[in-house]
C-alpha cells in the first residue's frame, strides 16, 4: 500500500524533473535568440575573420591578431555582419579592398591554382618514383652483357696479387 | 627471348629489345618533364623572392595609377602631366602617419595654387576610420582607398608612411619613407616648379 508522503514525495520528484527539462529546452533555444536579437557575437565575427589574415601582419589570421588595424577589420566584419552580408560577401568585400592575400584559404585562380596542384602532383611523383625504385630493388635488370664466369686472369690483376702477397709477407 | 652464345673463354648474353628497355626512353621523357616544371617553379619562385627584396622604386616613370576618391572623384596620374605630383600613403591605423598629417595638409594650403597636385592613397584600410582620420586633420586635398593594394605594389611600398614626388614629366624626383615635414616637401618641390 503506498503511502500519501510517498506519493507527494513522487509528485515532487516529477516537477523538478519537468522544470530542468524545461530549463535545458530554454538554454538549448536561448544562444540562437541572443545571436539574432542583438549584434553578432563575437564567435560569429571570429568564425568569418578566421577565414581571413591580416594584411599589414606576417601569417597573422584575423580572429587572433592583436593590431588596432586588426580590431578595425574585425569591426567591419561585425558591421557587415549586421547589415546581413554573407561570409562569401564579406570575404569579397576583403579581396576587392585589399586583395587576394587576405584569403586564407587561396581562390584557385591563376597562379593560386598551384597551390592547389602541385601538392597532389608532387606527391604522386614521389609515391611513383618510389614505386619504381622498390621494383628496381626486387628485379633488377639483366645485365646486356654478363661477364664470364671465369675470365682469365689479366696482368693487373697478377701485379695486383703480386704486390698484396708481399704487402703481407712484410706484416708476418 | 636471350640468344645465348658462347665460346670457350667468354659467355655474351645478347639480348633482344625488352620491354624495360621500350620503356627507356618514356622514363626519360617522363625525367625531363620532371626536371623542366621543377626548374620552372624554382624560376617563378625566384622571380617573386627577387622582387621582394627590391626597394620601392625611387626612379624612372613613376607607376601610372588611378585612385577614386572618398568623395567619388577619380584622379588619374597621367593626366596630371605638367604639374608636380606629390603621393603620400597613409593609414588611420599608423601613429607615424599622424606625426606627418598637418605638416602634408600645410604643405598642400600653400603649394596647390602653385601646379603641385596633392593625392593621398590610403593603404590597406577601413572606410569608417579613413573619414574619421581625414576629419580629425582637417585634410582637404584628394584621398582615396588603395583598392586591392594595386597602387602600393606598384611603388612597391614597405609601410606607411611614404611619400612620392614626380615631376612635370611624370618621372619619379624621389621617395620619402617615413614621416615628412613641410620644409622637406618644399625643399624638394620648389626646385622643380621653375
Amino acid at each position: 500500500m503506498i503511502q500519501k508522503s510517498e506519493i507527494r514525495s513522487q509528485k515532487s520528484e516529477a516537477v523538478i524533473a519537468a522544470l530542468l527539462v524545461a530549463l535545458a529546452v530554454a538554454l538549448v533555444f536561448a544562444a540562437p535568440v541572443f545571436a539574432q536579437n542583438g549584434e553578432p557575437t563575437d564567435d560569429e565575427v571570429n568564425a568569418v575573420a578566421k577565414q581571413l589574415y591580416c594584411p599589414v601582419c606576417e601569417n597573422t589570421p584575423l580572429d587572433v591578431c592583436p593590431t588596432q588595424a586588426c580590431a578595425q577589420w574585425r569591426a567591419t566584419i561585425k558591421e557587415k555582419l549586421i547589415a546581413g552580408w554573407s561570409e562569401q560577401q564579406i570575404k569579397d568585400y576583403f579581396v576587392q579592398q585589399y586583395g587576394e592575400r587576405v584569403l586564407a584559404q587561396p581562390s584557385t585562380r591563376g597562379l593560386n591554382v598551384l597551390v592547389w596542384v602541385l601538392p597532389p602532383i608532387g606527391f604522386l611523383i614521389g609515391a611513383a618514383a618510389l614505386a619504381y625504385y622498390l621494383q628496381q630493388l626486387r628485379n633488377p635488370a639483366p645485365s646486356v652483357v654478363a661477364a664470364p664466369a671465369s675470365a682469365p686472369p689479366t696482368d693487373d690483376d697478377d701485379d695486383y696479387e703480386k704486390r698484396l702477397e708481399e704487402e703481407l709477407a712484410k706484416r708476418r | 627471348m636471350n640468344n645465348e652464345t658462347m665460346n670457350n673463354e667468354t659467355m655474351v648474353v645478347v639480348e633482344s629489345q625488352t620491354p624495360i628497355q621500350n620503356q627507356k626512353p618514356k622514363v626519360l621523357l617522363g625525367w625531363a618533364a620532371a626536371w623542366i616544371v621543377l626548374i620552372a617553379l624554382l624560376g617563378l619562385v625566384a622571380v617573386k623572392l627577387y622582387q621582394v627584396t627590391l626597394g620601392p622604386v625611387s626612379s624612372g616613370s613613376a607607376p601610372d595609377f588611378t585612385l577614386t576618391t572618398f568623395d567619388g572623384e577619380t584622379i588619374a596620374l597621367g593626366s596630371q602631366r605638367g604639374k608636380v605630383v606629390v603621393v603620400n600613403f597613409w593609414a588611420s591605423w599608423c601613429n607615424p602617419c599622424k606625426d606627418e598629417a598637418a605638416d602634408l595638409e600645410a604643405f598642400w594650403r600653400q603649394y596647390k595654387d602653385r601646379g603641385v597636385v596633392m593625392v593621398g592613397v590610403d593603404y590597406v584600410d577601413t572606410e569608417t576610420e579613413a573619414r574619421a582620420y581625414l576629419a580629425q586633420f582637417d585634410i582637404t586635398y584628394p584621398n582615396g582607398p588603395d583598392l586591392g593594394t594595386r597602387i602600393s605594389q606598384a611603388y612597391r611600398i614597405k609601410g606607411v608612411p611614404e611619400t612620392y614626388i614626380i615631376d612635370k614629366n611624370g618621372n619619379l624626383v624621389t621617395n620619402i619613407i617615413g614621416p615628412t615635414t613641410l620644409a622637406d616637401l618644399a625643399a624638394i618641390v620648389e626646385p622643380l616648379l621653375k
